[in-house]
């Protein structure tokens, strides 16, 4: 039962000696051989016999590099790349006495998606009802944290896929401030808006995890040159006097029902505790989806080139012509969603298209950070739905884009704007799909998020629920 | 809008991407329907804004340009599909 303890318990019980590392290896081991086959959290079947840990184990996603262990962004075109050396954060984790899990999180193809169908390896089940969607992109990270089958995970977040995740699974899934976490040795999708995060059972864990994985790296320039706080230190329990702002553009028709009642409940939980909370306006948010998918796009068709089959990963065989090889290479290699991305992408960058779509999106992208800055003047964080709906079914969206694209309507605009923001379990539908609460703040206030969050999860017992499996 | 069987053509291209037929065709219609939801931003009202490219106010960021230790040629083609000697081999590039 070992690997149903949060990390810090866990952390606890080996510092006086109550447990030690192989034995909580070994029960992570025994709960992946007896859940994983249904709910295919990991890329690979796990191999008995093979776990030999040094420290408390953390899994990863499938795009976060990790030296000598297969890193393959779940997509035919990066089949059986070993990265020559770790990320940033992997290099942190280990130097601190944290041992990598030697299986990968299932993803969406280059974190293209919503709901982890997009996988070469194919998709994630929700621990909580199999037929449905884990979320995504990171899918295989919240539904493993959520089944026990991992202690803690790292994710990615672009548009939503740490916290769309972190909401349909049960999990806490924070996206920190663009800059506060280092990407490299991250699979690059939208460089703007990539960030690296942890996916946990608790807040604690999160905060934990954050003083590990943050900081400046000169290998990422665009890390900020910030100091890390010990943001355990924010875990005390008390709101009274926070400012909150409840969004009237995240409240529209659309919303499920069931989803607005159990957040408004959330919310009314935040006054009890002695939050101020009133309503804000983030009057541009109608745009963040479209922005997004332009710029995101974009970027994604640019980074994406370097796949080409020259350096790494798949090569279509006897082909003769360099341009031909590039396009055969891609041509198999590509899943649907990431063709439709890199074409999408280019053709907003195209001679003729620039100025009317990608010059266009980063103008209004102005106006959505502008909204945020407004209201953080005035507001210490904002609450929202994490997504519009609780877990939908594995195959629902798949055939139309546009309506998987529109499951991240609450979280798109918190990249855009480059601030950080979690998801914690806020109740279960009458179905029995767990619901996640968003908590906004500006950028480099994740202390704010974790005294909120804090004070919320202790106050109510949602982070304690796990699905029967 | 309507995207016509050309741009997309000329797009695959520009991507380096080979599409059949088939993916041709659903891809052009799936396409048109997000551009059709992204037109949405004509109605954004962008007139004296300036753009956001990047969100934190960083600029020129350089270091020393100072040797350090790097990947062993090896290592760096350990995952090439085709090498010779340490470089990378590709199918012929000049006629």
């Amino acid at each position: 039962m070992l690997n149903k303890l949060t990390a810090h318990e866990l952390l606890e019980k080996l510092e006086k000696k109550e447990t030690t590392v192989n034995d909580i290896a070994t029960a992570l081991s025994s709960r992946i051989q007896e859940v994983d086959p249904r709910v295919r959290a990991y890329v690979r079947l796990a191999q008995p016999g093979q776990i030999n840990q040094c420290g408390l184990p953390i899994s990863i996603k499938d795009n976060i590099c990790t030296e000598g262990l297969n890193t393959e962004c779940c997509s035919k075109i990066l089949e059986g790349f070993k990265p020559p050396y770790d990320a940033t954060v992997i290099k942190k984790l280990k130097s601190a006495g944290i041992a990598i899990w030697p299986n990968k999180l299932n993803m969406d193809e280059f974190a293209f998606g919503s709901s982890t169908e997009n996988s070469s390896f194919g998709p994630t089940h929700n621990p909580w009802n199999l037929e449905c969607v884990p979320g995504g992109s990171s899918g295989g990270s919240a539904a493993a944290v959520a089944a026990d089958e991992a202690i803690w995970a790292l994710g990615s977040d672009t548009g939503g896929s740490i916290r769309q995740p972190a909401a349909f699974c049960g999990v806490v899934g924070l996206k920190p401030t663009y800059g506060r976490v280092s990407r490299y040795g991250l699979i690059a999708f939208a460089s703007s808006l990539d960030q690296i995060g942890p996916l946990t059972k608790d807040v604690r864990d999160s905060a934990l995890l954050m003083n590990i994985i943050s900081g400046h790296d000169e290998k990422d320039s665009t890390s900020a040159d910030i100091p890390v706080p010990d943001y355990t230190q924010a875990l005390h329990g008390d709101i009274k006097g926070l400012k909150v702002g409840v969004p009237k553009e995240y409240f529209i028709e659309g919303m499920d029902p069931e989803t607005r009642k159990i957040v408004d409940e959330a919310i009314n939980k935040l006054k009890s505790l002695g939050a101020q909370v009133a309503p804000v306006s983030l009057p541009n948010s109608q745009y963040a989806v479209p922005v997004y998918y332009i710029i995101a796009t974009a970027e994604a068709s640019s980074n994406l080139a370097r796949f080409d089959g020259d350096q790494y990963g798949l090569r279509k065989a006897g082909i003769q012509n360099l341009i031909e090889s590039y396009k055969q290479t891609r041509g198999e290699g590509f899943g649907q969603e990431a063709k439709r991305r890199i074409l999408l992408g280019t053709f907003a960058l195209s001679h003729g298209y620039y100025d009317a779509y990608y010059l266009r999106a980063l103008k209004v992208r102005t106006l959505i950070k502008n909204d945020f800055d407004k209201v953080f003047s005035e507001f210490d964080c904002i609450v929202a739905p994490t997504a519009p709906t609780p877990a939908f079914k594995i195959g629902e969206k798949s055939a139309d884009p546009l309506s998987m694209y529109l499951s991240d309507i609450y979280t798109i605009s918190v990249n855009l704007a480059g601030i950080p923001a979690i998801s914690l379990p806020c109740g279960l539908t009458k179905s029995g799909l767990p619901i996640g609460l968003q908590i906004l703040a500006k950028p480099f206030a994740e202390e704010t998020i974790f005294r909120a969050a804090y004070a919320y999860e202790q106050s109510t017992e949602w982070h304690k629920l796990k699905p029967k499996l | 809008m309507a995207i016509s069987r050309e741009t997309i053509e000329y797009v695959a291209n520009l991507s380096r991407i080979q599409l059949s037929e088939e993916e041709l065709k659903k891809i052009s219609g799936q396409l048109a329907a997000i551009l059709d939801f992204i037109d949405k931003l004509k109605n954004a009202d962008i007139g004296n804004v300036s753009p956001t490219s990047h969100i934190l106010p960083l600029n020129n960021i350089l270091r020393e340009d100072s040797p350090k230790e790097s990947l062993p040629a090896v290592q760096a083609l350990a995952n090439a599909p085709q090498k010779k000697n340490d470089f990378y081999a590709v199918p012929k590039v000049i006629e």
